[in-house]
């Protein structure tokens, strides 16, 4: 067994380290957990396939990490199956099921040194103590911390502790990788080189992650397919560019941020070419037109345009008319914050006090003579805007 | 540095050095007192300075064996801290989860503590000669102490175990460790500088322990009943060096659970 290349260099060559890992796909049928009345995952289907990264993106308390822990079986499923490969796991151990765990905060273990924290699956295995060794010294080698095996958690950085974490998940070898939320213990920028390594190891050997996170721009960055929760329940199964393109749901779309989002009800909808044109009537706007499926007249429901699709034009009150190719609504400008290459502008809409979000090239902010306090037309396209059905 | 200090200061410091001479004030008599000459008395003025004294503490008293009374509250001690850590121990790790009546018996075990000193003592005799069991240091007295070493070592280990991060276990079991194998290979170590703290607390607790082995001790008197009997009957500064003696004993072990403390933490540090 030899190691091909190191972490740093994997960029640049498709060497594949012979490091006995290989991948399997993770399927959950109707998975749900209680806690006595509380329902913390409900009825959850999902099939992520080998060699995947998969990201569970929501905010705190929507099932994400009881999802991962049931996976990993270290939460009993109260109704349904998981499958990992295509083997039933339900009543195995976390040690028998070919997944490893990385915790949150790391869970390493604080007495044992950085090589002992490494040797403990082996150990623990009953694997001989000569192919210990060679492993173990394999796996520092790789996350390049071979000087530090004799030294303890605390003596190491954030970094460090997170590659040793994930040293000693990989070591044993697992088909599945479990990580929970494992950049949140990190500072921003150690959190976006960390980031990048995690990707690395992913595509390197091939292996299914299973993330959980909170954060939109790590689920955006790392995965293959983002699974969006809420509320214990599945709200979209996507890309990061469909779910960036096409949030799901009202729930997505706010979730993701940068989006303004108009609630109303469905008067008119017209089969199209790629897809049907939705008239809604927003109170206080007026009409919106949209694009989407599975509209129902008379229903609620809702549009969203992204902050970065809108454009601004000078106030006039004959531009206000609703046409089914253009959405116009009045707004002004509250606040204009610079965040680098965009600016965001935020805008009030003038009926109804609805607060929205304008993205622009910050050259194109000082091109033009905008300011705040003024007011002025948002406008955007039908095309370009979401129907939301819930 | 040299900002001035504002009175506040001076007044604070002046109460705790009070509270420090009110701490240590009493002992410090006795101390002095221990260091006499031959001709030394009960009383101040100090006459002359020799550690007599202290060697005549070794020596076969008239009234009392201080030397035989020591080593059956030592081992009196060990016997507590030992049973004390280990019951203490398990029940944490039973009360991490909840069972059924495990509230009844946490708010039985914490309220014995209000029952009176001597009513535990004579409850226990009374109990120990309806089984026909011997009153002895190592029998009645030991259970004596156990009766008030246990709920504070209970509740001491409850705490530790609610700050205890149960993402180690999940981890090790993670690593294919069986229960046995987190216990004593992950969870043992990591609690284990909690335990030195339980295990002093459970032996300073017996060997100064008065009122719960006086009417249990049996025949043979434990270190504090003996320096009890020896108040009425001795009339020499052999009383004072006794106390000195038995207070740096003390010091010496709080010395050695601060070293073990401190290499214990140390191996977690690295």
């Amino acid at each position: 067994m030899n190691i091909g290349t190191k972490i740093n260099s994997v960029g640049k060559t498709n060497a594949v380290c012979d490091l006995g890992l290989t991948a399997q796909g993770v399927s959950l049928r109707s998975v749900s957990k209680k806690y006595g009345s509380f329902v913390a995952v409900e009825n959850l289907n999902l099939d992520i396939p080998a060699g995947d990264y998969c990201c569970l993106l929501g905010p705190s308390g929507c099932g994400k990490t009881t999802t991962l822990r049931m996976i990993a079986g270290h939460e009993d499923v109260t109704s349904g199956d998981v499958l990992i490969g295509d083997r039933h796991v339900n009543n195995l151990p976390p040690a028998k099921r070919d997944t490893a765990m990385m915790f949150q905060n790391y869970a390493l273990f604080p007495h044992k040194t950085v090589w002992q924290n490494v040797d403990f699956g082996l150990k623990m295995r009953k694997i001989p103590q000569s192919d210990r060794r060679t492993r173990v010294g394999e796996m520092l080698e790789l996350i390049g911390l071979s000087h530090l095996a004799e030294r303890k958690p605390v003596q190491l950085s954030g970094g460090q502790q997170q590659r040793v974490a994930l040293a000693r998940a990989l070591v044993t070898r697992p088909k599945v990788l479990l990580l929970d939320e494992p950049l949140s213990a990190l500072d921003e920028t150690l959190r976006l080189r960390m980031r990048g390594e995690l990707r690395k190891i992913q595509k390197q050997f091939g292996m299914t992650f299973i993330q959980v996170t909170h954060g939109v721009d790590e689920a955006f960055a790392l995965s293959d397919q983002i699974v969006v929760m809420n509320h214990g329940h599945i709200e979209q199964v996507a890309t990061p560019a469909e779910v960036f393109r096409t949030p799901a749901s009202q729930f997505v779309a706010k979730f993701m941020g940068d989006q303004n989002i108009f609630t109303g009800k469905v008067i008119n909808c017209i089969a199209d070419t790629n897809s049907d044109l939705i008239e809604l009537d927003v109170k206080g706007i007026g009409s919106l037109f949209c694009r989407g499926y599975g509209a129902v007249i008379g229903n609620e429901a809702a549009c969203s345009i992204r902050a970065d699709l809108v454009e601004l034009e000078p106030y006039s009150a004959a531009t206000s008319i609703p046409s089914t190719k253009q959405n116009h609504i009045s707004v002004r400008i509250t606040a204009v914050e610079l965040t680098g290459y965009v600016t965001r502008v935020s805008l009030m809409a003038e009926k109804t006090g609805q607060e929205l979000l304008y993205k622009v090239r910050t050259d194109d902010w000082h091109n033009s003579s905008l300011q705040e306090g003024q007011l002025i037309i948002l406008r955007w396209s039908a095309d370009d805007c979401i129907f939301l059905a819930h | 540095m040299s900002k001035k200090r504002p009175l506040s200061f001076y007044l604070l410091a002046a109460f705790f050095g009070l509270f420090v001479l009110f701490l240590y004030g009493p002992f410090s008599a006795i101390f002095l007192l221990s260091l006499q000459g031959p001709e030394g008395q009960l009383t101040f003025p100090m006459r002359g300075f020799s550690f007599y004294w202290l060697g005549e503490v070794f020596q076969q008293q008239r009234v009392g064996d201080f030397v035989s009374a020591f080593q059956r509250s030592f081992l009196l001690g060990l016997l507590v801290m030992a049973i004390t850590v280990a019951l203490s121990v398990l029940a944490g790790m039973a009360f991490r989860s909840k069972f059924w009546g495990s509230n009844l018996i946490f708010y039985l075990t914490i309220s014995s503590l209000i029952v009176p000193s001597i009513l535990v003592s004579l409850g226990i005799g009374i109990v120990f000669s309806l089984l026909g069991i011997d009153n002895q240091w190592y029998s009645s007295a030991l259970a004596g102490h156990l009766t008030w070493t246990l709920p504070f070592a209970f509740l001491i280990m409850v705490g530790v175990f609610n700050r205890f991060n149960p993402s180690y276990e999940e981890a090790s079991r993670d690593l294919g460790a069986n229960d046995s194998q987190t216990f004593w290979q992950i969870l043992l170590p990591l609690i284990a500088p909690s335990l030195i703290g339980v295990g002093l607390f459970g032996f300073t607790l017996s060997y100064d322990e008065f009122t719960r082995t006086s009417l249990i001790s049996g025949e043979n008197n434990t270190l504090p009943l003996e320096i009890f009997g020896m108040t009425t009957n001795v009339t020499t500064p052999a009383l004072y060096a006794l106390g000195t003696l038995t207070t740096a004993f003390s010091f010496l072990l709080i010395g050695v659970a601060v070293a073990a403390f401190q290499l214990l933490s140390h191996r977690q540090e690295g």
